[in-house]
């Protein structure tokens, strides 16, 4: 199954390595990244393929929640489909 | 891959639009369990309830994570009591109320709907018996939700059904006093009653339905509303239309995503997607913003009723690609307590019971959370719930009743229920007396919009 990553708040350095640093560490292998940044917000958003991940979905949500607060941004996992069937038919 | 502005969007919608699915509701018939003696036939209930719906509220949690959809309600909807209860031939009906309050609180669901008799053509045994136990039935329990369905378009309005049910919401309002009259907040009189709708207070599980079946029913009112905010400046109403129908579309699609993903873990068939509008007193989250975002001052002035059949219709024809199967209410509600626009509305004057009803022709229900004078006569209830039919029964669309006498209070005064129910001031009903009227009973014959054959 893949899950959609988004990171959005306050561009600061490492944010992008924190969270693939999370990601790493629960073996969740990162598929596809954009990001960009308007004046100074940072919307980066990681498909990621959470198959083989040595944590639980849950566990995954609460650890990018905490990487969200130390870099004061806002981080959502979501499942992929509902962003699929949402906008294509 | 996605296109970063579509997942942005749903994250906005979600984040500060109050997007959700309103409701995951498991209908299930309790046919099988129907019984001669009462206490058995309330021992199988409870425990078909329990077997059947033992895992729905931890689906309905799982898929919320998952997916990051919140999903507001796990409910469960029932077999019309009235015909369980029939063999029964008890005046203790008010058991089967005990069975599937106990039985909610045991799942933890927060309604459970289904007291509920279908006496649109006349009352059969079991049926007389349920409705005149409604108030103690409301009042003894805490999750269970009540409807009578009093007219049909193919069987014409039931005044003596319409009678009595002027007596029992009063009544009802009486006996939960004590707790803001709650009981009448758990009471819908229905013409043209849905067998599949998945909204409380008036979901119950029809006799054509599967033995259980998952229905869900989506909202998204402060979507819309953004949506018009947004981008509805100096558009045309051609324009604001299609602005209303591609949202819906998206609400929707998420709500067959989650209906599917629900039937399929639950192993329990998929029944509908009900595509509704359903404000909650959260700030924004409000229908009558929406009409008042098409630009109307307020909701409630001349033009509402407009504004309102443009919305109900452009919801449903987005809605309806979206979803396999689409059933229930399907199109806005406008319950006044549970809508912030609506109650500044009407505290400020410019909603009346009067506009309320021209607006019920063309939303998707009818005069829903309405807190009347406590000394209203159940005579003028009836009224109220016979025109309120009549409109239903000729436009063939489901109409609703679902007033509260606020026992001890007038017009001017306030009501406040708290949560998703929210707080309603006391509105003037009309003068004059339809007490004759209402006291001839027999049945209004069914249109000739009924003969289609």
């Amino acid at each position: 199954m893949k899950a959609v990553i988004t990171v959005i708040g306050k561009d600061s350095v490492g944010i992008l390595a924190k969270v693939s640093e999370a990601c790493s560490k629960a073996d969740v292998n990162i598929v596809e990244v954009t990001q960009s940044v308007l004046q100074d917000m940072f919307a980066m958003i990681m498909l990621v393929e959470i198959d083989k991940s040595n944590i639980g979905f849950e566990q995954l949500q609460a650890n990018l929640k905490a990487v969200g607060e130390t870099t004061n941004t806002k981080i959502h996992v979501m499942h992929e489909d509902i962003f699929n069937s949402m906008h294509r038919i | 891959m996605l296109e970063t502005r579509d997942i942005l969007e749903t994250i906005n919608m979600i984040d500060n639009e109050h997007l959700d699915v309103r409701t995951i509701t498991m209908g299930i018939s309790l046919l099988d369990c129907i019984d001669e003696d009462i206490d058995k036939a309330c021992t199988k209930v409870y425990d078909k309830i329990c077997r059947s719906a033992k895992d729905l509220v931890k689906t309905g949690e799982d898929i919320q994570k998952e997916y990051g959809i919140p999903i507001i309600h796990k409910r469960i909807s029932v077999t019309p009591i009235g015909m369980v209860a029939a063999p029964c031939q008890s005046k203790n009906v008010v058991k089967f109320a005990h069975a599937l309050d106990k039985a909610a609180k045991e799942l933890g669901v927060n309604f459970i709907g289904g007291y509920t008799a279908l006496v649109q053509k006349g009352f059969a045994s079991g049926d007389y018996a349920l409705i005149e136990s409604i108030p103690q039935a409301l009042s003894e329990t805490d999750y269970v939700c009540s409807s009578v369905n009093i007219g049909s378009t193919k069987a014409g309005i039931n005044m003596d059904a319409v009678k009595m049910m002027g007596k029992i919401v009063k009544q009802t309002a009486e006996v939960t006093a004590d707790r803001n009259c709650i009981g009448a907040a758990k009471l819908v009189v229905f013409c043209n009653a849905p067998e599949d709708n998945p909204f409380m207070a008036g979901a119950f599980h029809g006799v054509g339905e599967a033995d259980t079946v998952i229905n869900v029913g989506v909202s998204g009112p402060g979507v819309v509303r953004a949506v018009l905010a947004k981008d509805g400046a100096g558009k045309d109403i051609t324009e604001i239309a299609d602005m209303v129908k591609k949202t819906a579309f998206k609400i929707t699609r998420m709500g067959q995503l989650v209906a599917k993903e629900a039937s399929k873990r639950l192993c329990v068939p998929f029944g509908i997607v009900d595509l509704s509008l359903a404000p909650t007193p959260a700030v924004g989250d409000s229908v009558a913003y929406i009409l008042e975002e098409m630009g109307l001052e307020v909701c409630g002035c001349h033009g509402t009723t407009a504004a309102l059949a443009l919305l109900n219709d452009a919801v449903k024809k987005g809605g309806v690609m979206a979803s396999s199967h689409v059933g229930g209410l399907s199109g806005a509600f406008i319950p006044v307590s549970e809508d912030a626009g609506m109650i500044h509305a009407a505290n400020e004057g410019y909603l009346d019971i009067t506009k309320l009803e021209s607006m019920t022709a063309v939303c998707s229900v009818g005069l829903d959370m309405i807190v009347v004078p406590g000394d209203i006569t159940p005579e003028v209830i009836s009224a109220i719930i016979a025109d309120e039919a009549a409109i239903g029964m000729v436009n063939t669309k489901t109409t609703a009743v679902r007033l509260i006498p606020a026992i001890g209070k007038s017009a001017g005064d306030e009501l406040n229920f708290g949560g998703l129910l929210g707080r309603g001031p006391v509105m003037p009903v009309r003068k004059g007396s339809p007490e004759v009227f209402i006291k001839r009973g027999g049945r209004i014959p069914a249109p000739l919009q009924a003969l289609k054959n």
